[in-house]
């Protein structure tokens, strides 16, 4: 298995007639994942057609996910417009929707995320590259792919990787595939300060994916997820984890005040998280370049 | 984005807040006619604006001490906003280079109430959000006036929060809670209710990053005063806030990093030598971290963005080698969808049109790899190749050092 998706998984995109929207529903089609509707309000009726495949358009995702039997909805719709898309897709009972847009405004994000409370669908992102399960083919084709990952630098293996930031997630990734391991799921959770699905809650997932043998959790300074996921780990995780955490040089915020340092608290600096990590039997990569070789002293692979 | 204390005040006074009054000039011809708005039975602050905290024990670059003055009488006010208004003032947080004042805040000063033990009655209240809750949180203290960092670490029964329940709002007794939690009660209860319940209004309406008073201060009249107030906003909501745009202060952001936005690129100047160049906040905060580790030091963040374009090459390396403390440059492009020649390409465009002199190294990875290091190879410069983040990492740091 995989998390939260898998080969077969019917995704539609929410913005595909966006040039950004476009691009990466073409990618995903290129890379074999199962891209089964389009929404664009207005639109309904059209079809986006790429290489052959052809994807129909609806006006709601009530509507797509009805006709097409979509669970899943990668959001690419604009600031003003994402957190209302995000909605539109728990209004539909839908599984997920992986929010990929950036720069949502706070306070949007924290009325969807109330509102989300109770619901069926789970939220990921946003700001964030979405997720691939990848497929068994040729440079990974035929997986999921949901967002704007690249395709082929995956492979299909036992590593689960979950991270806050898409490029160092790749790197990660590369690392593993180049040292010939390969991934369950690879699960970008965003850098927004509210998002749906954190790390603990990738790593819970992976921790019960029989495929998944082992984890990487990359995280960075500011806010608690990480502690949060390494404390859970120490008590409850069965598999080994790698970690590094990103922003150890990073200037202390340069905010006016001070109520931030209040709320955070003493665990949100890269040291500290670093610290807690260790404690908690998290094998720490040194620097970026170490993260797969960092699992790979604790897991033989 | 954040703005100046007057105009945080001009804001607050708009939903309602008490401040005390006020007037924010910017040349010195206009100090008679401002201070003559005034009540100055009392004294008069001088109050220096600029975006950082610490201007009371500040110290300006002429040798005069203190951002904020009590000044007792017009002619002191004059002579004391005329030994600040521009001239740079450093204080903790400004960093050495400090800042310049450009705009003086005149205020009537508030005749501060006592507590029993003789201190000044001054609190602290501010709302920002709690991100492990996803929830606005109120936070207050009894002890004002000083930071709230050392009040946290030392007495943190005396910080009390209160989350507010984004489908509701804040709810009348929360209010009250706070109100309670600080000790009040008659008449200033009722005035720190009414003050909490509009300075949220204030933080949800108008998209708030964050709202801090410190301090919030009782009067020896028994009135409930911000005296101090910090404000910043979401740069995300700014589209739908043109009044509040229209308080951004160019002067006080790094002109560099105002330059860099233009280009989609998001720059932080730090205080080392080796520049960085890459795609991505988290793999740019790491490549600051790994330059570190081989025992460089990094001269900024830069993310180029998903795209990076030539255009965009071009602008960073001009807006790096606007810093003379850059003695090398270290490019980390992870071109997961970009194609790396495409990338070369413009790095190589880049070095030409800048005329770069300094030591380079590129890392490149992902689509198209093999032709971007050929494109690279082939261009005559003497562009150092780097296999791996460690390994890009350790040459710059190695060029560097040996110079």
């Amino acid at each position: 298995m995989s998390i939260l998706v898998h080969e077969k998984t019917r995704v539609l995109v929410q913005g595909i007639t966006g040039d950004f929207g476009a691009r990466h529903a073409r990618l995903s089609i290129d890379y074999g994942s199962q891209v089964v509707a389009g929404v664009t309000p207005g639109k309904g009726g059209q079809t986006f057609e790429h290489n052959g495949v052809k994807v129909p358009i609806f006006n709601t995702v009530d509507e797509a996910a009805k006709q097409t039997g979509a669970t899943v909805s990668a959001i690419f719709v604009p600031p003003p417009f994402a957190a209302d898309a995000i909605l539109e897709c728990v209004e539909a009972d839908l599984d997920l929707a992986v929010a990929i847009t950036e720069g949502i405004p706070v306070r949007d994000m924290v009325r969807a995320k109330r509102a989300m409370l109770g619901k069926r669908t789970r939220l990921i992102g946003p700001n964030c590259p979405g997720l691939v399960t990848p497929g068994r083919g040729d440079k990974s084709h035929g997986g999921c792919r949901i967002g704007i990952a690249p395709g082929y630098i995956h492979k299909r293996g036992k590593v689960g990787v979950v991270s806050r930031s898409g490029t160092l997630t790749y790197e990660a990734v590369w690392q593993l595939t180049c040292k010939g391991h390969g991934q369950s799921t690879c699960v970008g959770i965003g850098g927004d300060p509210v998002n749906g699905t954190s790390h603990l809650d990738v790593i819970k997932l992976f921790n019960e994916d029989p495929e998944t043998e082992a984890i990487i959790m990359i995280g960075e300074i500011g806010g608690n997820a990480e502690v949060e996921a390494a404390r859970w780990i120490k008590e409850h995780c069965k598999k080994p984890v790698a970690g590094f955490i990103a922003g150890a040089t990073a200037p202390a915020g340069r905010r006016m005040g001070h109520a931030g340092a209040v709320i955070g608290g003493a665990e949100d600096t890269a040291e500290a998280k670093i610290k807690i990590f260790r404690e908690c039997g998290i094998s720490v990569a040194e620097t970026p370049s170490d993260m797969a070789d960092a699992l790979l002293r604790v897991w033989r692979g | 984005m954040n703005i100046h204390e007057y105009q945080a005040k001009q804001l607050f006074e708009k939903f309602g807040v008490a401040v005390p009054k006020g007037v924010a000039v910017s040349s010195v011809a206009e100090f008679d006619t401002a201070i003559a708005q005034l009540n100055t039975a009392g004294g008069i602050m001088v109050k220096s604006q600029i975006h950082a905290g610490g201007r009371g024990k500040g110290t300006f670059t002429n040798g005069f001490k203190g951002g904020v003055k009590f000044s007792p009488t017009k002619e002191k006010a004059i002579e004391n906003a005329q030994a600040m208004l521009g001239n740079t003032l450093v204080t903790a947080q400004t960093g050495e280079a400090g800042r310049k004042v450009q705009t003086i805040y005149f205020t009537e000063a508030a005749n501060l109430g006592k507590r029993p033990d003789g201190r000044d009655d001054e609190y602290y209240l501010a709302i920002l959000l709690d991100r492990a809750t996803s929830k606005p949180v109120i936070v207050a203290s009894t002890e004002g006036g000083m930071e709230i960092e050392h009040v946290a670490h030392a007495n943190p029964e005396k910080i009390f929060k209160v989350h507010v329940d984004p489908a509701v709002g804040l709810q009348a007794f929360q209010a009250r809670q706070i109100a309670f939690s600080l000790g009040f009660t008659g008449e200033l209860f009722k005035q720190c209710v009414a003050l909490v319940t509009k300075l949220y209004q204030f933080y949800w309406e108008k998209d708030c990053a964050m709202v801090e008073v410190n301090p919030l201060l009782v009067t020896a009249e028994g009135k409930l005063l911000a005296l101090d107030a910090k404000v910043s906003f979401d740069d995300n909501a700014l589209f739908r806030h043109p009044d509040v745009v229209a308080l951004r202060d160019l002067n006080e952001e790094d002109p560099k990093e105002i330059e860099a936005s233009k280009f989609g690129l998001s720059y932080i100047a730090l205080d080392g030598n080796i520049a960085c160049l890459v795609n991505g906040a988290g793999l740019a905060m790491s490549t600051m971290d790994i330059i570190q580790h081989f025992g460089g030091s990094p001269a900024n963040f830069l993310d180029v963005g998903g795209g990076a374009t030539k255009d965009q090459v071009t602008a960073a390396f001009k807006i790096i080698l606007g810093d003379s403390n850059v003695k090398g440059i270290m490019v980390n492009i992870f071109g997961g969808i970009m194609d790396c020649n495409v990338i070369a390409t413009g790095i190589v465009e880049a070095v030409k049109e800048t005329g770069l002199k300094l030591p380079l190294v590129v890392r490149l990875e992902g689509n198209n790899v093999e032709a971007g290091k050929a494109t690279l190879a082939s261009s005559g410069l003497t562009i150092v190749s780097g296999d791996t983040m460690a390994d890009a990492a350790q040459k710059i740091v190695k060029l560097v050092n040996n110079k």
